[in-house]
């Protein structure tokens, strides 16, 4: 896909922040005002104590100067984003590598895994999914559906069963069909739910004693359009399970995107994918660099 | 840094309260907390501006030099404004037309499918005879969702069949409604950006066939910034009656709510506070706004516990603790009664103050302690539950292995029954006053 997509997909924030920019430098009556820049930071979901934070690092050494303002802002930005640029890597000979997928309910875990299975199947992988969720009516079906339209099997139980004894079939027979990559959706919940996120534990617990190391990723998926509570989410899943990647949906809104800035910053957790569309391909890899220019 | 508004706005009335009175230099630094404390919350830019002069105009008027305590003031103050803009009274749901259509619009895992089922759960518990319609196409098997949702509440869902656009799906569930003689029809509709042309053109179509009394845009009450966009964008398209919150049971604190009631003027209806299909209470936005400020939200609490305390056995344990005679038996008893009421997380959250509790001790409420505990009474014979003094050591040992604990356990819940017992004494002397001391405010 072209950058270009990338781009437009997130055109609304970046002429929000612009306009930031500009009524910036078209205020010169007051110099050490960049009010408008810190709203427009707030007002993508940067977040108030990040985006004051970087509008003071902006206004040390601060040039009368639009472009200046923005090359800054952009160079500020991609430095705290080239943390956490990290594509998922799947090491060879690791067979079968197990992703577990987390989330709280609503941001798009089964339609992530859906897009992943049909990105490896794409690239030669053989893919395995997990019904883990098996507390939502139907989501047992909306995976199964997936798998068919991706072409890989999909290991279930029925709805209200164990979600452990789920994990534990779906990585027995992937290794035993000696497949590449296993999948395993998990139900949503939120991460304030002390019982719910034992029973993630319990799943991790299962699944690394059939397979040492396993599972090799927890993938956190976070809804682009959530607020500040984005963090809560990461920290609580984080000491729970330990997140090893984290995947950001939804991106394609208005004034979206900004959240991204203050998890990186403070989690420093690798952000493999961010979801930019419905489309399978509008699930793409995060590369600092291009985000930062799509955005700023 | 992303403490509750509660939190905050315990920190900010603490400082007022030290002052004499309320002065322009301290009213100024109150409302900048203020405005942080709105604006780590989610609530938009604009809207928080709007409230902080909102209420700077009322703090520095008469209202406030006229009072006693300026402190006491400026909290009512600040509460009163953010009922007012929540929306002063409850909104009720409109009936109208035969049958009365409400529609369930939203983004993409707002919830439109689960409150599309608690609301007919919530109409039929009170006489109506709602008929449901799914007819979110786009998701794979939304459809199935809402049909097996049906089942589980015992509601009747139209049947889909071969259909494969929304707008044949509603007027022929409209035709089978008329027919069949349903009073209320629920839509459940697909989620979609609301700057997505294609798609809220299919919203207006659907709106042209079905004539709705309501159309309720359901959101995240975790959504940023952005929740003012997509209510203005839903209600510019379609022209929104109401809003539901839903996942208000995370720790959000909801400044998606303020935002989007505060642009669009439009109520919020409904609020969505647990995961099963009963977790859908009527919005009361002076509880709202009072958990908002931290006051806890104490009437939902007894609400709540009215429903499902038995007065009775309420009086009798009254008597018990005024007697000094609390066995493990009222506590189990207790135990049962709390259990009726809902997750502990939600209960907790409603006490006052102790939104602040939880995180300075980090207590976690695991619901499988209580388990526990019942258990482990319940291996108990009646002799042992009224005097536990004559738990002696191989007793404990055959009470754990009846519940499948350790005596670790047996033991700890003992000490904790003691403490129980203790705290009740000290209740019991100092009276309403102990009892108000536990209070914030």
């Amino acid at each position: 896909m072209p950058f270009s997509r990338l781009k437009s997909r997130l055109a609304r924030t970046h002429n929000a922040i612009m306009g930031g920019i500009q009524a910036v430098i078209g205020n010169n009556t007051r110099k050490d005002s960049m009010e408008s820049l810190e709203e427009a930071l707030i007002r993508a979901d940067v977040g108030v104590t990040t985006a004051m934070e970087i509008v003071d690092r902006l206004k040390e050494g601060f040039r009368w100067d639009e472009e200046s303002l923005r090359q800054r802002l952009s160079d500020y930005v991609y430095d705290i984003l080239k943390d956490v640029e990290a594509p998922l890597e799947i090491p060879y000979g690791t067979r079968p590598f197990v992703i577990m997928v987390l989330g709280v309910n609503g941001v798009g875990k089964t339609t992530t895994i859906g897009k992943l299975a049909s990105r490896f199947v794409t690239r030669g992988k053989s893919v395995l999914l997990g019904a883990g969720d098996t507390f939502r009516s139907a989501a047992i079906e909306q995976l199964e559906i997936w798998g068919q339209r991706v072409g890989c099997p999909v290991v279930k139980h029925s709805q209200g069963g164990d979600p452990g004894a789920v994990a534990f079939d779906a990585v027995r027979s992937a290794i035993s069909r000696n497949t590449d990559i296993v999948l395993l959706d998990t139900a949503g919940r939120l991460h304030t739910k002390v019982n719910l996120m034992e029973e993630l534990k319990k799943i991790k617990r299962v699944v690394s004693r059939e397979v040492p190391d396993a599972p090799h990723e927890n993938l956190l998926v976070v809804d682009g359009s959530t607020g500040q509570n984005a963090l809560n989410q990461a920290k609580l899943f984080n000491e729970a399970v330990g997140v090893t990647g984290i995947v950001i949906t939804k991106l394609d809104g208005t004034a979206k995107g900004g959240i991204i800035i203050p998890i990186a910053r403070e989690l420093k957790i690798p952000i493999r994918f961010i979801g930019v569309g419905e489309g399978v391909d509008d699930l793409r890899e995060f590369h600092a660099r291009e985000f930062t220019e799509a955005l700023i | 840094m992303f403490d509750g508004l509660s939190d905050r706005f315990r920190k900010i009335i603490k400082d007022i309260k030290g002052h004499g009175r309320l002065t322009e230099s301290n009213v100024e630094s109150a409302l900048r907390e203020v405005r942080l404390a709105l604006l780590e919350a989610d609530v938009n830019f604009t809207v928080v501006k709007d409230f902080v002069n909102a209420v700077k105009e009322k703090a520095l008027g008469k209202e406030v030099l006229l009072s006693v305590t300026p402190g006491q003031q400026f909290v009512k103050l600040v509460r009163d404004e953010l009922t007012h803009v929540l929306g002063d009274a409850a909104a009720e749901l409109t009936f109208r037309g035969r049958p009365t259509v409400v529609m369930l619009v939203g983004l993409q895992g707002s919830g439109k499918t689960t409150t599309t089922a608690k609301l007919a759960r919530l109409l039929k518990s009170k006489g109506r005879n709602p008929f449901i319609v799914p007819a979110d196409l786009a998701r794979p098997a939304a459809v199935l969702q809402l049909v097996k949702l049906a089942q589980q509440i015992k509601v009747d869902c139209f049947d889909v069949g071969g259909r494969t656009d929304a707008r044949d799906i509603c007027s022929e569930a409209l035709r089978v409604a008329k027919l069949k003689g349903y009073d209320t029809l629920l839509v459940d509709t697909a989620g979609r950006l609301h700057i997505d042309p294609e798609l809220m053109d299919e919203l207006k179509d659907l709106k042209e066939i079905l004539s709705p009394a309501e159309i309720l845009l359901v959101a995240d009450a975790m959504t940023g910034q952005d929740a003012v966009n997509t209510a203005e964008g839903f209600d510019k398209a379609i022209g929104l009656s109401g809003v539901v919150l839903t996942k208000l049971d995370s720790d959000a604190r909801g400044g998606a709510a303020l935002s989007m009631r505060m642009t669009t003027g439009k109520p919020i209806k409904f609020v969505g506070v647990s995961e099963k299909v009963d977790g859908l209470e009527v919005f009361h936005p002076d509880r709202m706004a009072g958990r908002i400020l931290g006051m806890g939200d104490v009437l939902t609490l007894v609400e709540k516990a009215q429903v499902s305390m038995d007065e009775k056995k309420a009086r009798e344990l009254e008597r018990k603790i005024k007697k000094d005679s609390f066995t493990l038996e009222d506590f189990r008893d207790q135990l049962q009664q709390i259990k009726r009421m809902g997750s502990l997380d939600s209960i907790l959250s409603m006490i006052p103050g102790f939104s602040s509790l939880k995180k300075a001790k980090n207590i976690k409420v695991d619901e499988k302690n209580i388990i526990k505990i019942e258990a482990i009474i319940n291996s108990m014979t009646m002799k042992e539950r009224l005097n536990p003094a004559i738990l002696n050591a191989s007793r404990r040992v055959r009470i754990a292995k009846g519940s499948g604990t350790t005596v670790q356990d047996v033991n700890r819940l003992m000490k904790q029954y003691k403490q129980m017992r203790q705290m009740m004494k000290k209740f019991k002397k100092g009276g309403m006053k102990s009892l108000r001391n536990l209070l914030p405010i």
